[in-house]
């Protein structure tokens, strides 16, 4: 669900809402994790510069960036803060330190690949291939094979504690992403395609990945110039 | 569930093996660090140990042989460095580190709304020493270009975040009335752009108090004297160094 509209005063309804543009971005990651916990949201899109930077001057934004999540009464930003409190909140990040310890571990490694995933589109096109070439070999030698061996050893279903955790969906997300820049990309990893099938038919991760939710599409390279306009002028 | 004699594969890369790994953990039961020997990303760890409390060893590596073998014995998850061996556990990734040090030490907190508050000053916190920590590396051209806009943000962007934070509560922490993570990683975070532009506190005076106020504690005020594990500025040898381990460039 969509609702253009201002950022009133009080979040009257109580549901999560979250502030950004109609994209994946740094978003992303929070979708995901709030729909995996089965957690509904609204959503604010700004289109425009002149919008964000209405959102900068109302003084909402801390550290004048978005993500914006509106949750529990807080206006929250920087987006492993907002991360961390919905997993926490939703018992996704371990029974105790040793087990959060290694949720964290695992899922910075994802958002150091994502990072690099969401630059992509932003390099020059002489660049790109050589970037792509980047990409796909530190999730081949790096990162899949971490996680690839984290299955392995333990034989269980999910990444840690033999639950179901924020790990697992950002993992999942990030799997995904790989996908759609190397479709074959798991052909070294059997436990990963396990895991991918097992999680991606966990009802609220199903839901998520159906036609017609609130997961954002890969970016198209024509929209590129739109939005580095809107977060850079 | 990871118990036992034998913990094969990644296990053994996070949890320590055994008798292989004896070889490399601290003998003395204290946590040990594998960085370069130099600030970058460990720094903010040296930090957070330090005001906790805790006492730490350190493993300075210096060639790319080290580097390798690090990695070919299997103790770097995803082949990077900072390294911290804790509590039977090879840490790795920055964040994870600091997290788990807070939480274990009290200075995460009491409940998930404290937690989100120093979740989120810390990301500005990082953010800010990031841009420096980066500087070293990037062309000449790059660096001239960069500082200013680093000091215009500290200034405009993250500064008045915190001064204003303080401001709110009239507190003496950052967060809950204690302190916390977020206290030492603004104090770090101060301090490292002041050494950039020693005035640049200059119009926040609620921060000038709070940096005083925290580097006056105790195990803070041990670490910054001379001849603490605190680590100086990245010098060109420094740079040189960290380049040819990483063979970037």
């Amino acid at each position: 669900m969509c609702i253009k509209g201002k950022l009133t005063g009080k979040n009257m309804s109580g549901k999560v809402k979250l502030h950004y543009f109609n994209g994946r971005g740094r978003m992303e990651t929070i979708r995901w994790l709030l729909a995996g916990a089965g957690v509904e949201f609204e959503e604010y899109f700004f289109e425009t510069r002149e919008e964000l930077i209405k959102l900068q001057q109302s003084g909402v934004l801390l550290f004048q960036q978005v993500p914006l999540v509106e949750i529990d009464g807080m206006k929250m930003v920087q987006t492993r803060a907002i991360l961390n409190y919905i997993a926490a909140k939703h018992n996704l990040y371990g029974k105790d330190l040793k087990e959060r310890v290694l949720i964290d571990m695992y899922v910075e490694a994802t958002m150091d690949l994502n990072d690099l995933i969401m630059r992509h589109p932003m390099q020059p096109p002489e660049g790109r291939e050589k970037n792509l070439a980047l990409i796909v070999d530190k999730a081949t030698n790096r990162y899949f094979p971490a996680y690839e061996k984290v299955l392995k050893d333990h034989g269980q279903d999910y990444l840690v504690g033999n639950q179901f955790s924020r790990a697992d969906v950002q993992v999942l997300e990030t799997i995904l992403m790989m996908e759609e820049m190397k479709p074959d990309i798991l052909a070294k990893f059997p436990l990963l395609q396990g895991f991918k099938a097992r999680i991606s038919n966990i009802p609220t991760i199903k839901k998520f990945l159906q036609p017609g939710s609130q997961r954002k599409s890969k970016i198209e390279e024509k929209m590129v110039p739109q939005v580095m306009k809107i977060f850079y002028g | 569930m990871l118990q036992g004699t034998h913990t094969p594969g990644v296990l053994r890369k996070v949890f320590g093996g055994t008798h292989r790994n004896l070889k490399r953990g601290s003998m003395s039961g204290k946590p040990k660090l594998t960085y370069f020997n130099g600030r970058g990303r460990m720094e903010s760890i040296r930090w957070l140990l330090a005001a906790a409390g805790v006492e730490f060893e350190e493993d300075f590596l210096e060639t790319r042989e080290q580097y390798l073998k690090l990695i070919q014995d299997g103790h770097l998850l995803f082949d990077q460095v900072p390294l911290v061996e804790i509590d039977g556990m090879k840490m790795v990734q920055t964040k994870a580190i600091l997290s788990y040090i807070a939480g274990k030490h009290n200075l995460y907190g009491k409940g998930l709304k404290e937690r989100a508050f120093i979740d989120t000053y810390v990301e500005g916190t990082t953010d800010l020493m990031q841009m420096i920590l980066t500087l070293p590396f990037s062309p000449p051209e790059a660096k001239k270009k960069n500082l200013p806009l680093i000091i215009e943000k500290a200034k405009n962007r993250y500064f008045p975040a915190y001064e204003k934070a303080l401001k709110q509560h009239g507190q003496g922490f950052l967060v809950g009335n204690q302190l916390s993570w977020a206290d030492v990683h603004l104090l770090e975070a101060i301090l490292m752009v002041e050494e950039k532009e020693p005035t640049v506190l200059s119009e926040f005076p609620l921060l000038q108090g709070f940096k005083t106020r925290i580097s006056n504690m105790p195990t803070i005020k041990k670490f910054l004297q001379p001849g603490s594990q605190r680590k100086p500025q990245p010098d060109d040898k420094y740079v040189a160094t960290v380049m040819k381990i990483l063979k970037e460039g």
